[in-house]
Order: structure tokens, then sequence, then C-alpha cells
């Protein structure tokens, strides 16, 4: 495992972006999510591993309330984005969900212009005031998803007609297009060819100068390469969270050594 | 264990050949091309049925769209008419004066046959008052050369189509034997033709002796203003029930029994809302009789469910990874229906709602219970609100009472209704592809 030691591990203190304190999710009667506690930093990648099942994705969507969608599924626990808890009443998921932007697993552009796949989250938000404005945010927003070069001369083709990595990177530049301040990522490149995951993965690396992310992976050496924390979930507990290089190379947890090491998973 | 391992146990391979074919798989190979066989067998017998469905409207309606005329070019003198006014008959000089144009035109090609006027009254109807009324309608036409067309009566129609022949005739008070010498010496001199039927599709319906005189215009009129209030009511209620039903609503009980009961909506007879629809439009709520507008509420009822259902089941299909998207960017519900859901959603609406149109448009048993009966169509409504609220039929209830009425005459008025009504549903569904192009051109 030399991806380990290739990236530079900054582990400064970063101020803490989301506390979640004693986290439960339960689908119907059963409890998917047990006593959760995570500290998600500032300008950080967080990578959450584990086998399939074991609660990582449906974490992942509590923090932007995406739960909520799900009729039978109920959260309970403090979840605290910049001190304010973001199931309080007067919040307005609307609102939460401009803050934490999400990637999803598979990609999924609307079947619109790749121009009006971006702009909108800006439409909607009403970040612009008029057209240049939204062609600047557009332009940035592409660029920033690593994406501008391929597709600038096509902006009013369909999204939906580019190659699974290009559409992977659309969507993350979509996210990005409404200034989140975190972004979830949950397993955005199983559906990638291994090209198009290190672009997405180097592209990760950069968005980590101005958001803090989060990321589900079924891969362990992506999480070590591109995460600086790394929490190990189980069977709806969380096993181990800690610094990504001490996880990989001295878990904690007889049971971390045991999946990152391929005996259970 | 699959079958394969079955075959050979223990080995778990095979000995055969590629080349050659065991019996399993012959045997497989048989019977998937009796299944293609069936399958070609199916769809060729469902196209021998319209083959041969279509072939019979066309023979048998096409005739409608023809009519018997007597064309006569006449020149009234303004002595001629002052004479006919003077005298105590006005009608029979008119009818005389028609009579005598009509021996010169068969003496002028040669032809000699003895007729009275009885007998023309027995092949055109009182022409003596048709002329009459021309003339005092148009007072500035005497004296100019007129080309009139009288309509021939219905058993001469049915004499040119082959209805009537000299073998089955008898004499009766509405056509005589020897009146068909007639007709063949005017057919001989070439005042009676065939022309195209323009009264047919643009009139109204007749009494139940005149065949002849019955239109369809009246009641495609009333079929269109019907449809209206149908597309008006049935395709906003029914999408934004669906809309609220599929995206918004709660699941529970209540929504449960709601989706139950609009399934078994689709399914109540069509005759229960036209009963119900004379019960609580007409008798309660005191809404005009026979009017479209009752009618279209009363389809509303009926095409509703179907709208919803298809609705309901083209939202559903519309991937769930495109409403996170639109969650996850921040939109609000409301925001990732409509502007994501509904569109990707559309071509499978306006699929649902063409079927319920076209299904409320060949509705004839609820119409006739709140009085949309064919004979109620006599006229064109006076207007365009008129045109809801004014007594009028529909295209099946008008075919359907003329296929009821005796005079065969209205036998192939029926057919002829058929072919207009069909035509009708084809510039409905025409408008809805293109319509439906249109919505997916916009991925």
């Amino acid at each position: 495992m030399n991806d380990m030691s290739r990236v530079e591990r900054q582990v400064d203190a970063n101020e803490i972006k989301l506390e979640c304190r004693d986290c439960q999710v339960y689908y119907g009667d059963n409890h998917a999510i047990k006593d959760v506690n995570v500290d998600i930093e500032d300008k950080t990648v967080t990578a959450f591993i584990g086998p399939s099942g074991c609660g990582k994705s449906t974490f992942l969507r509590c923090l932007n309330r995406m739960n909520d969608t799900i009729d039978v599924a109920r959260v309970e626990g403090s979840f605290k984005l910049d001190g304010e808890d973001i199931y309080d009443k007067r919040v307005d998921p609307v609102q939460l969900r401009a803050k934490v932007g999400m990637v999803f697993q598979k990609p999924n552009p609307f079947p619109k212009s790749i121009y009006d796949n971006v702009a909108y989250g800006p439409r909607i938000h009403g970040l612009a005031r008029n057209k240049a404005e939204l062609d600047e945010i557009v332009e940035k927003s592409l660029r920033r998803g690593a994406i501008w070069d391929e597709v600038k001369d096509r902006l009013d083709a369909p999204g939906t007609g580019l190659s699974g990595g290009q559409q992977q990177r659309l969507c993350i530049a979509r996210a990005v297009a409404t200034e989140p301040e975190v972004l979830l990522m949950d397993e955005p490149c199983s559906a990638l060819d291994p090209i198009a995951t290190a672009q997405v993965e180097e592209l990760i690396d950069e968005l980590r100068s101005r958001y803090s992310v989060v990321i589900v992976t079924h891969s362990m050496q992506q999480a070590a390469r591109v995460s600086q924390k790394t929490a190990f979930f189980h069977l709806g507990n969380l096993v181990e969270f800690g610094e990504t290089g001490q996880i990989f190379t001295n878990p904690e947890d007889p049971r971390t050594e045991s999946y990152i090491t391929g005996r259970i998973g | 264990m699959t079958d394969a391992s079955m075959e050979n146990p223990g080995t778990g391979r095979r000995a055969t050949s590629l080349t050659a074919s065991d019996e399993r798989t012959l045997k497989r190979a048989k019977a998937e091309k009796r299944f293609r066989l069936y399958g070609i067998i199916a769809i060729a017998t469902g196209l021998f049925f319209l083959v041969v469905l279509f072939a019979s409207i066309l023979k048998e309606g096409i005739p409608a769209f023809t009519r018997t005329v007597v064309s006569v070019e006449f020149t009234l003198t303004e002595p001629q008419r002052a004479e006919a006014e003077s005298t105590l008959f006005k009608t029979k000089a008119y009818s005389d004066l028609f009579i005598t144009e009509l021996n010169g035109k068969l003496a002028e090609s040669g032809i000699s046959v003895d007729f009275d006027e009885a007998a023309i009254e027995r092949l055109l109807g009182k022409v003596g008052g048709t002329i009459r009324t021309f003339y005092s309608e148009n007072p500035d036409q005497v004296g100019e050369p007129i080309n009139f067309e009288l309509a021939a009566s219905s058993r001469v129609d049915g004499y040119f189509k082959g209805r009537v022949s000299r073998d089955t005739l008898q004499d009766s008070r509405f056509l005589q034997l020897s009146d068909l010498d007639l007709v063949d010496a005017l057919t001989e001199a070439g005042v009676i033709k065939q022309v195209f039927n323009w009264p047919f599709i643009t009139g109204a319906d007749s009494g139940v002796d005149n065949p002849g005189g019955a239109g369809i215009g009246a009641s495609v009129v009333g079929s269109f203003f019907m449809m209206l209030v149908v597309l008006a009511l049935s395709l906003p209620i029914g999408v934004a029930a669906s809309i609220y039903l599929e995206e918004f609503a709660p699941q529970n009980k209540f929504t449960d029994l709601i989706e139950v009961n609009i399934s078994n909506l689709a399914a109540v007879p069509s005759i229960v809302f036209g009963i119900l629809g004379l019960a609580v439009f007409i008798q309660f709520m005191h809404l005009p009789q026979s009017a479209p507008l009752v009618g279209g509420l009363v389809l509303t009822l009926m095409t509703l469910p179907t709208i919803i259902i298809s609705t309901r089941a083209s939202l559903k299909a519309v991937p769930p990874s495109i409403r996170d998207a639109a969650l996850g960017v921040g939109a609000s519900k409301m925001q990732a229906v409509f502007h994501h859901v509904l569109p990707l959603a559309a071509p499978g609406i306006l699929t649902g709602t063409i079927i319920g149109l076209a299904q409320a448009l060949g509705e004839t048993a609820p119409l006739l219970l709140i009085g949309m009966v064919g004979f109620v169509a006599r006229g064109y409504p006076d207007g365009f609100l008129a045109g809801f609220t004014e007594p009028n039929s529909v295209m099946p209830a008008q075919i359907y009472t003329w296929a009821a009425r005796a005079d065969v005459g209205f036998y192939e008025k029926a057919w002829g209704g058929i072919i207009i009504l069909l035509m009708f549903l084809l510039t409905m569904n025409i408008i809805a592809i293109i319509l439906r192009r249109r919505f997916e051109r916009r991925w």
C-alpha cells in the first residue's frame, strides 16, 4: 500500500464544521445507525468506509436531511452545522441543502443542457442577477468540476450525452455551483473507470481547499488516497474514527484491522 | 443445480461436438420457432380483421358522401315572375315553369318521355316552393341564369346506389315504376348528376322520412364543444390529483382507500356515470338538458380515473435519481416536481390523456341519458358560448339514432358518420403526437 505514504497529510487542527452527537436512524423497526458521534472538520476530506449495508450512506444522507424524503426513516440525535441544529423545526431543508451539497453514486445529470444543469441551482437560489453573472457562475463551477475544457464548446448539448466520468464531474460542478460549505459524495466513483476515477479524486483533493468534503467509498485505496480523516462503520456502529494514516496503518479496533486487511466485508 | 449439470452427472461436461445439436437444443429451437409462428399468426389475424373492418366501413360509408341532384339551368324573367305571383297557386306556377324548362332540356337531347307534375314531386319534392323561396330571398337574381341543383328523393338516390331496383320497387306514394323511366331519361339527358354531398358534412339532422337531408355537421360541433369541456376539466384536475397523490400525499389508510377507489372507478360502466349526471347535473343542479356542457361534465367523471392512473404510472417511471439530484441542489419538492419530474412524465401523461379523450369521444350510452340524442342536433348553435349550453348531440349518438331509423337511406348515413368520427379521432391523435414530439425534444 504505497498510496498512503504518497499523500501529504496536512493534519492541521481545522475548526469543526459539522458536529454529530448520539445519532440514531431507524427504518421502521430497523435500527440502522446506532449512537454515532462524528466531527466533520472544515477544509478536510473525511472518508466513510465499511462493508455494504453498514449504514455509511444512510448516515451521509442524514447530513443534508435527504432522509426526509423517505417516509419510514426516522432520525434522532444532534447534528450541528456551525453550531446550529440542522433538524431544528425552523430549518428549511431547502436552505440546508444549498449549504450542504450532494453528489450521488450514479451520475444523475438533469435531462437538460450542460449549461442548464449547472445553472439550475444558482437560478432557484437567485444567486445571479443577470445572464452575464450566471454565465460566470457556470464557467467557474465547470472549471472547479475540472470539465470546462471538455464542454466549453457544447454547453447547449444535453448533459446526459456525456460519458460517465464527464457526467459525474458535471454533477460535481452542479453541486459546487450553489457555493455549498460542505460537499457530500456518496460513492462518486463506483460507476467510473480508473481514468475517470483518478480525475475525480484529483478534483476532490482540489475541492478540499474550499470545502469540507465527506466521501463514502467502498475502495479503501481511494479512502487512503483522498482523505485526511476516516470513519469505519460496521453494522450501524461507528467502530473507529481518526486520522486516515493511523486508521490504515495502526487501527485500534480489531474489526477495523480485519476489514482493511480484507478478512471481513 | 442447473439443467446442464443434470445431463451428465459426474463429469459435468458434454462429449458432443458443438456443430451437432443434441436433442434438447433441437427441442428448444423448435419451441422457439413455434412461439414465433404463434406471434405472427396473432398479428396476421389482427391485421386481417382490421382490413375487413376498414374495407366494410369504406364500402358502406363512401356512398354517404355523394348525392343525386337534378341540375337545371333556369332563367326567370321579370314578366314571368309577375305572372306567377299573380296566380292563385303560386308555387304551382313556378313548378309549371320548371317543368317547361325540363321538357325543353329533354327535347334538346331528343328524348321524349311522359311525366306529370306528381312524378316530379315524387322525384324532387315541392320544386315550385323551393324556386319561389329562392327568388323571394334573392330578388336581384331575377333575369339571370341560375343553375338549380335540386336534391333527388332518397329512393331515387337509392336507385343510383343500387338500393332500389326495378325488380324490387313497388308503386307507392314515394316512387312508382314509371318514375324510373323518367329518371333514366333525365340521366341520359345529363340532367341528373352525382355530386359530392357537402350537406352531409355541414348539415344538421333531418326528419325520419328524409335521409337525403341528414347531415352530421351539427353533431360534429356538439362533439367539439363537449371535448373542450372534457379536456379543460379532466386534464388539470387529473394531473393535479396524480401529482398530489404520487409526490406529496402521506402513505396512510386514507390515501390507500382513495387509490383503490380511483382504480375501481375506471372499471365502472359508463351508463352509471350517465344516470349520475342526470340526477346531479340536470335534476339537482338544473343545468340545461342535452347540453354539451353537461355531456362534458359527465364524461370528465369517466375520463378522470384513466388520466389519473396513467399520469401516476408515468410519474412513477421517472427515475428517483432525478428527484434526488434536484433536492440535492436545494430545490423544494414542488420545484423538483414541476421543473424536472413533470417534463419527463409529460409524454406519458399525454398518452393517457389521449386514450381517455378518445374513450370520451366514442361514448354514447351516458349521453343518451342526459338527452344528447341524435334528433336534437337540428341546427348549429348561435355563437361560441351557446355551443356549450344549447341542446345538441354528439357524433356517436347521432350515428346511433340514424342506425335505429327505419328508412334504409339512413343506413349509409350511419356508416358515413363513422368515417367522419374516425377522422375527428385521427385529427385529435395527430395533434397529440405533434405535442408529444415537442415535449420529447426537450429531453
